[in-house]
């Protein structure tokens, strides 16, 4: 065995690769549960992989047989439901662990100097991924496949100009058709599948480059000892790769219960509409994407040309306050071009309120790009933030869930109490946006603790 | 760590409290039992008898149904001895496909006829039970039946000789909104309300399982997944509590 590690060795920096990202790789000995869903993102990537594949081996993309080979699978097909179930719930469960990796990183600032690559390149990887959600949804070609793609293919449609060329050159066609279900088969099995896998690489160096954040944000390399390794950190392998063990093996209970007890989850991760098949002809009484893109979705819809004077009003806020906030002439005469431009914009009338909601849309995804220079607060912890910064997450947290919620209803209803769904959602459109846009000032206000000097347990 | 499992209950709560409501026809609640093979054979044989004339269940084959609710070979072709490929030599791994074909069947109804393999999956088992029990007779619909679930559908009652005839009573409230206020038996049928509503539940439960057939297994399997991966976990704590032992 010896003698063949070190032939291979001789020929390829095994034992030196194992070595920097494995058994001398020293992560901060403090992680708690928030530290386990990174490794689940990777458990999770790996269970969608290997199910696709048997997916690939007996789905047909091909409007006459999609719907009936996927049903082939969950009938015919020795364990077919089972490797179905397992990739139906493995897309929604993606979302869970990611958003909750993400959500780590900003209660602990992981996003700070010096990970913001890091967390860019975790940026793109959520945008790669609903790519990959939102193509691998048409494929079954049930009902709310068809119109859930048809509805945001043409939200292209809206970009002044070259919007219906596009959208058309993205579906091949004019409607949603089997030109548009052999692209996406493309994209979701083969193209963006690489994409995510080089990024999640590329996550992953970057990670072992400059070391894990831990639930204190003190940098552990700033303490080392005699030989060179952080008084608070731990090698990976063993210490992590035992404790992700007992983290995985919880978490694939969970994933089981799912997969086993209630696969639709109530119609949340299998909607009851797409089990008719896709019908051009008949729309579905009320089209939601499912559950993972309703906060984007209504944001997108909360953008009414009524609510465009509040998004100016917000602009104007966050305006004096970076006016007020430099004596640089040369950045207040750029902040306020800026907010002239965007105000004009907003209410010359110029663009229609769903070209807006588009810009909104992607607004709301893009803004994560920059989390890293938003933030200005001295310390990285919500550990040793001030109450400000709190109340500000927590709004931000409750503007996400209840984008969620209202995402998944009729606009013109009233689901929750007082308001109609569209006027609660352009109140959490506002408190979403409000969370980045104002993070530069009240991180800056906020009193923070002192943060110790090594990682408390 | 408190404070932020607090912040996300906290930023949870609305949701939860606010999700109830809902609207459309009231449902009644059927109770399926996929374990009662008696009323999984009674829902096929209603199935096979009356639905399959003019409805396919094209993504079912015979012999996959028959082995799932107990019966043999044997019995297959005893009873279905009618399902025949394409040369008409008997195939028990046909698949279930309706009598009618399309043209003959949008001749007769003026639409296809869908196809009933996962209806139970879009309409649900409650809206399946309540709308198989809510016809009525409607001399102004071409097919002279009605439905109060789903109105002015083009089905016409075909289980008519077993529930009889009924006529729906409706009540015009103030905003000239009709309202469904219950059945008048115009004529018995060969069943009493009861032995009906206890067929349909059959064919609900019939329904229910061809909707999904992993349904009669997948449950017992996740208990036996759920144990090995309880058991395995013992095992993962045992061994990170001990390699842990010298982290402070």
């Amino acid at each position: 065995m010896q003698k063949l590690i070190n032939w291979i060795d001789e020929r390829f920096p095994l034992i030196e690769t194992f070595e920097y990202h494995m058994s001398k790789y020293y992560a901060p000995k403090n992680f708690n549960f928030w530290y386990y869903f990174g490794v689940l993102s990777i458990v999770v990537l790996v269970i969608q992989i290997i199910t696709g594949i048997f997916l690939t081996m007996h789905y047909k993309p091909d409007t006459g047989l999609a719907f009936a080979s996927v049903e082939y699978i969950m009938r015919d097909v020795e364990w077919g439901w089972l490797i179905r179930y397992m990739h139906s719930t493995g897309a929604s469960m993606f979302f869970v662990v990611v958003y909750l990796h993400m959500y780590r990183g900003v209660i602990y600032g992981s996003y700070r100097k010096p990970r913001e690559l890091l967390w860019i390149i975790g940026v793109i990887i959520f945008i790669a991924l609903m790519a990959e959600a939102f193509m691998g949804y048409l494929l079954p070609w049930g009902n709310m496949s068809y119109w859930g793609a048809q509805v945001i293919i043409s939200l292209f449609d809206a970009i002044p100009g070259v919007g219906p060329v596009l959208s058309e050159w993205i579906r091949g066609d004019f409607v949603v058709s089997d030109a548009t279900l052999n692209r996406f088969f493309a994209f979701h099995v083969i193209a963006v599948p690489l994409v995510l896998i080089v990024l999640v690489f590329l996550h992953l160096v970057a990670l072992h480059a400059v070391g894990s954040n831990n639930p204190d944000g003190v940098e552990i390399k700033k303490n080392k000892d005699e030989n060179g390794i952080p008084k608070d950190g731990i090698a990976f392998h063993p210490y992590y790769t035992v404790k992700d063990i007992v983290g995985v093996v919880v978490f694939l209970m969970l994933f089981s219960a799912v997969v086993f007890f209630a696969p639709t989850m109530g119609g949340l991760f299998l909607e009851p509409d797409n089990f008719v098949p896709a019908n051009i002809l008949q729309t579905p009484p009320h089209i939601v994407p499912l559950w993972y893109f309703t906060p984007f979705y209504s944001v997108l819809r909360a953008v009414t040309s009524d609510f465009l004077p509040y998004v100016a009003g917000l602009v104007a806020v966050v305006t004096v306050l970076a006016y007020l906030d430099t004596k640089d002439t040369i950045r207040r005469i750029i902040y306020v071009a800026v907010a002239v431009v965007l105000a004009f914009g907003l209410l010359s009338g110029l663009l229609e309120a769903k070209v807006w909601g588009v810009i909104l849309m992607g607004a709301s995804l893009v803004v994560m790009f920059f989390l890293s220079w938003l933030d200005r607060s001295p310390v990285k912890s919500i550990r040793y933030r001030g109450w400000i910064y709190k109340l500000a997450l927590a709004i931000f947290v409750l503007s996400f869930v209840v984008l969620g919620y209202l995402g998944m209803k009729s606009p013109s209803d009233i689901d929750l109490i007082l308001f109609k769904n569209v006027i609660w959602a352009q109140i959490f459109t506002l408190l979403y946006f409000a969370f980045f846009f104002l993070m530069p000032f009240y991180t800056k206000w906020d009193k923070t603790k002192p943060v110790p000097e090594r990682v408390t347990s | 760590m408190k404070k932020v499992l607090i912040t996300i209950m906290l930023a949870l709560a609305p949701a939860m409290v606010f999700a109830a409501g809902g609207h459309g026809a009231k449902l009644d609640h059927v109770k399926v039992d996929l374990h009662d093979q008696v009323a999984l054979q009674n829902g096929a044989k209603i199935f096979v008898n009356y639905c399959l004339s003019c409805h396919s269940a094209s993504y079912m084959r015979y012999n996959r149904m028959a082995k799932d609710i107990g019966l043999t070979e044997a019995q297959v072709a005893e009873y279905m001895g009618f399902i025949t490929d394409d040369q008409g030599k008997f195939k028990s791994g046909a698949l279930m496909k309706a009598t009618i074909n399309a043209g003959e069947a949008k001749a007769a109804f003026n639409t296809v006829p869908p196809d009933l393999s996962v209806v139970a999956r879009s309409r649900g088992a409650d809206w399946f039970y309540t709308y198989m029990r809510s016809f009525y007779r409607d001399e102004k619909t071409p097919s002279g039946w009605n439905n109060v679930v789903f109105p002015n559908v083009s089905m016409p009652h075909v289980l008519w000789s077993m529930q009889g005839t009924n006529r729906a009573m409706f009540e015009t409230d103030e905003h000239g909104a009709k309202h469904f206020e219950g059945f008048e038996v115009v004529k018995p049928g060969s069943m009493t309300d009861k032995e009906f509503d206890k067929s349909m539940r059959d064919l609900t439960t019939f329904m229910v399982y061809m909707g999904e057939p992993a349904r009669l297994v997948r449950f017992q399997l996740g208990i036996y997944v759920l144990l090995f991966l309880a058991f395995f976990g013992v095992f993962a704590y045992l061994l990170k509590k001990n390699y842990w032992k010298d982290v402070h």
